[in-house]
C-alpha cells in the first residue's frame, strides 16, 4: 500500500443517525442525516457539496471532522479509520483539519484579541513557544492580507468588518498547516461584493498549500468558480457526483435539473416568466419514503421502479455518478469510485 | 418619471447613537408607477432598512431628523399625524413583509386568524368575514385554505412566508414593501415565493418594492432597479438598464460580482468598505473605491436625469 497513491480522505457507505429521544407520545427512532454516502478526496481538490437544508451536508462534513460519530461506515484519513484512532491520536487527525463555518463573527470570541484567538489552536496542541508562536501567526495573516500584522493582532473581533473576520476566521484554521478545510457555507453571511474577495481567497490558500476543501454550499452559482467536482445531496444521499463542468452541463438526476433550472442569472427576462418548480418539499429524514427519495416529486418517475427499490449509482459519463433508475442501460458502479 | 403611485423626496432619517448621528437615510429621491415593482438593492450598511423604516415610519426612538417628502397618490404621507398615519396609511395603503418574517409568526394563535387580523384591527370587520378573505388571500399565494387553522410551527418555512406575504396583501394595499423576503429560503423554496410574488402580480397589478442584497432574485420581479449605497440611492434604471448595462462604476462592480451559473464570466470583487454612515465623506461616497474618480469627485455629485430615463449620481454623466 503506497501512501501516495491513496487520497486523503476515504469515506465509504457513510451512515450519521441520531437517536430521537422517546416522547410520551411519539415513538423513538432515528433522524438519520446521512444515509449511505461514499467517496474519495485527494489532496488539492476541492469539492462542492450542494443541498438544500435537511439534505444533510452539514452533518457529513460534521462526520468528517470527526464531531459526530458514524453510526455505520467509516471515515478513513491517510489510510486510517478514525474508529481506530486513540483519544491522542484523535487530536493530533484535528489538527490536520481546517473548519471555517458560516457566521464570522459568531465563530470568534468576542473577549480575545486577534493574537489570543490565533494562538489558542498552538497552545491545544502544544504549542508554546512564544516565537514559534509569533512566526506562525505572521504567517497566516500575511496569507490572508490582514496586514499590517501588527495592528491586527492587536484587534478585536467586533473592530472587523464581516470581510475580515472570516478572513480571522480563515487564518486561525490554517494555523496548524492542515491538509484539509472544510467550509459550511463561508460566505453566504457576507455581502455580494465581498464574496467572491473571501472565496477567491480560500483558493489561493488551497492552491499554495495543496489542500483538500469541503465547501459546502447552498448557493450553486458560486461553485463553478471555486470547485473541481460536485455533489449534490438530497435526503442524506448524494444523488449525483460529478467533475463541475460536465455536472453543470450534463446534469443528469431530476433533482439537479430542478435545482439550476430554479436558480436566477440577474437577467431582465426573468420577470416574463414563471419558473418550473418541483412540488413538494424534502422528505422526513426520520421516515423517508421509499425507493428513491425524490420520487414523490419527481417529474419523470418510473411506476413500479423509482418508489420501490433505492437506485444504485450509474456512471452515464466518465467520472459522472448519478443514482438514479433513468440511466440504467448505462455503466453500473458498485461501490462509488 | 410619471411616479402614479409613489413620489419620494430627498428623504433623511438620522439616527442619534452615543456614537454620534448615524445619516442612514440621507436625501433619497425616487418615484414608482402603479403594477410597478421597484427593486432597491445594497449591501449592509447602505441605508436600505433604514429606507423602509422611513418610508413605512416605523420609527424608532433615537430619530435625529426625519424629513422629505413622500407623496402616495399624491398626498403627503410626512404631514400626516400618528394617528391618521397608523389609520390610513399603515398596513392600509402600504405594508411590510420585513425580513425572517415567516419568523415572527406567533406561535401561539392559528395562522388564519393572524393573517386575518389587519383587517379586524384597521378595517373593524369582524372575524368571520375576515377569515373568509384570509382564505381567499391563501388562494392567492398558493397555500390550501386547511392551513388557517393550523399553528406556525406546523407550516414549513416556505409556507409560513407565504403567509406573511398573505397578511401583508388583506387590506389590498397600494404598496407591498418586500424586506429580504427570500434570504432564509431554500432554492426550490425562493424559486417558489418568486412565482408566488409574480402571480400576484399579474393578478392584483401588484406595486412592489423589493429591498434585498441578492441581485440575481430580484431579476425575477423587477421592472425598475435603484442601487443604494452610503445613505444614498448611486443609481435607478429599468431592468434592462439595471441588470445589462449599468452606468455608475459602483452599480457596474457590483454587477462583475455576481457569479452566474448559466454564464460563464470573470468575477470582479470591489475592494475596501462602504464608508461609515456616522461621518460619510464629503464630496463623492463611492470615490475612494471607484476605479474612474476624478478631480471633480472631490464634491458631491446630483443626481442626474438621463435621456433614456435613468439616474445616476456621478460626475462621468454630467
Amino acid at each position: 500500500m503506497q501512501d501516495r497513491d491513496q487520497p486523503l480522505l476515504a469515506v465509504q457507505d457513510l451512515r450519521t443517525w441520531f437517536e430521537l429521544r422517546r416522547w410520551v407520545f411519539a415513538r423513538a427512532g432515528y433522524v438519520k442525516a446521512v444515509d449511505g454516502v461514499t467517496f474519495e478526496l485527494p489532496r488539492g481538490e476541492a469539492l462542492a457539496l450542494v443541498g438544500e437544508s435537511g439534505s444533510g451536508k452539514t452533518s457529513l462534513a460534521r462526520t468528517v471532522l470527526g464531531l459526530y460519530k458514524p453510526t455505520s461506515g467509516d471515515v478513513v484519513f491517510e489510510g486510517m479509520p478514525l474508529s481506530q484512532l486513540k483519544k491522542g491520536q484523535m487530536r493530533a487527525y484535528r489538527a490536520d483539519l481546517g473548519y471555517v463555518q458560516q457566521d464570522p463573527y459568531g465563530a470568534l470570541p468576542p473577549f480575545l484579541s486577534l493574537r489570543s484567538i490565533l494562538a489558542e489552536p498552538l497552545k491545544v496542541h502544544r504549542i508554546r513557544d512564544k516565537n514559534e508562536q509569533d512566526q506562525r501567526i505572521n504567517e497566516v495573516l500575511e496569507e490572508v492580507k490582514l496586514t499590517p500584522v501588527s495592528d491586527f493582532i492587536q484587534k478585536f473581533p467586533h473592530m472587523l468588518s464581516g470581510g475580515q473576520q472570516q478572513r480571522a476566521v480563515i487564518a486561525r484554521a490554517m494555523i496548524l498547516r492542515p491538509k484539509l478545510i472544510a467550509a459550511d457555507e463561508p460566505v453566504s453571511m457576507l455581502d455580494a461584493s465581498v464574496r467572491i474577495e473571501i472565496l477567491k481567497l480560500l483558493r489561493r490558500v488551497q492552491e499554495a498549500h495543496n489542500l483538500a476543501v469541503i465547501y459546502i454550499t447552498h448557493d450553486l452559482s458560486t461553485v463553478r468558480y471555486f470547485s473541481e467536482r460536485i455533489f449534490i445531496m438530497y435526503a442524506a444521499r448524494t444523488v449525483e457526483k460529478a467533475p463541475t463542468e460536465s455536472l453543470l452541463e450534463y446534469h443528469f438526476h431530476p433533482y439537479t435539473q430542478a435545482l439550476l433550472a430554479a436558480i436566477p442569472d440577474p437577467d431582465p427576462k426573468n420577470a416574463e416568466t414563471f419558473r418550473d418548480v418541483p412540488a413538494g418539499e424534502p422528505p422526513s429524514l426520520v421516515n423517508p419514503p421509499p425507493g428513491c427519495r425524490f420520487h414523490p416529486r419527481c417529474p419523470h418517475a418510473i411506476e413500479g421502479l423509482c418508489e420501490v427499490e433505492q437506485s444504485p449509482t450509474f456512471e452515464p459519463q466518465p467520472e459522472h455518478y448519478v443514482e438514479c433508475w433513468l440511466y440504467r442501460d448505462e455503466k453500473r458502479v458498485e461501490e462509488g469510485e | 418619471m410619471a411616479g402614479n403611485l409613489l413620489k419620494v423626496n430627498d428623504l433623511v432619517l438620522h439616527f442619534r447613537t452615543t456614537k454620534g448621528v448615524v445619516q442612514a437615510v440621507d436625501g433619497v429621491t425616487f418615484d414608482m408607477n402603479r403594477n410597478e415593482a421597484l427593486a432597491v438593492i445594497g449591501e449592509s450598511g447602505c441605508g436600505k432598512t433604514s429606507l423602509v423604516r422611513a418610508i413605512l415610519r416605523l420609527l424608532p426612538k433615537n430619530v435625529h431628523t426625519y424629513t422629505g417628502n413622500v407623496f402616495l397618490n399624491g398626498v403627503d404621507t410626512m404631514k400626516y399625524s400618528e394617528e391618521r398615519f397608523r389609520s390610513e396609511m399603515r398596513w392600509v395603503s402600504m405594508s411590510l413583509v420585513a425580513q425572517a418574517a415567516m419568523n415572527a409568526l406567533n406561535p401561539v394563535l392559528r395562522v388564519g386568524d393572524q393573517v386575518a387580523e389587519p383587517l379586524v384591527v384597521h378595517q373593524g370587520l369582524r372575524k368571520p368575514e375576515a377569515l373568509a378573505q384570509a382564505s381567499e388571500v391563501f388562494r392567492l399565494v398558493g397555500v390550501s385554505e386547511d392551513f388557517l387553522g393550523r399553528y406556525a410551527f406546523e407550516l414549513s418555512g416556505g409556507m409560513r412566508q407565504r403567509a406573511i406575504i398573505a397578511m401583508a396583501l388583506i387590506t389590498k394595499p397600494d404598496l407591498v414593501v418586500l424586506d429580504e423576503p427570500t434570504s432564509a429560503l431554500d432554492m426550490l423554496t425562493q424559486a417558489n415565493i418568486m412565482n408566488v410574488l409574480k402571480s400576484i402580480k399579474r393578478e392584483l397589478e401588484q406595486s412592489f418594492i423589493f429591498i434585498t442584497h441578492d441581485v440575481a432574485t430580484t431579476s425575477e420581479l423587477c421592472d425598475r432597479g435603484a442601487v443604494m449605497y452610503a445613505g444614498q440611492i448611486a443609481e435607478l434604471g429599468n431592468s434592462q438598464q439595471f441588470y445589462l448595462d449599468p452606468y455608475h462604476p459602483y452599480a457596474q462592480k457590483l454587477m462583475a460580482s455576481v457569479p452566474t451559473l448559466h454564464e460563464k464570466k470573470e468575477l470582479e470583487f470591489i475592494p475596501g468598505q462602504p464608508p461609515s454612515l456616522i461621518s460619510p465623506p464629503t464630496g463623492c461616497r463611492f470615490a475612494a473605491r471607484c476605479h474612474r474618480r476624478f478631480e471633480m469627485c472631490d464634491q458631491e455629485p446630483p443626481l442626474f436625469e438621463l435621456d433614456d430615463g435613468r439616474f445616476v449620481k456621478c460626475w462621468l454623466y454630467k
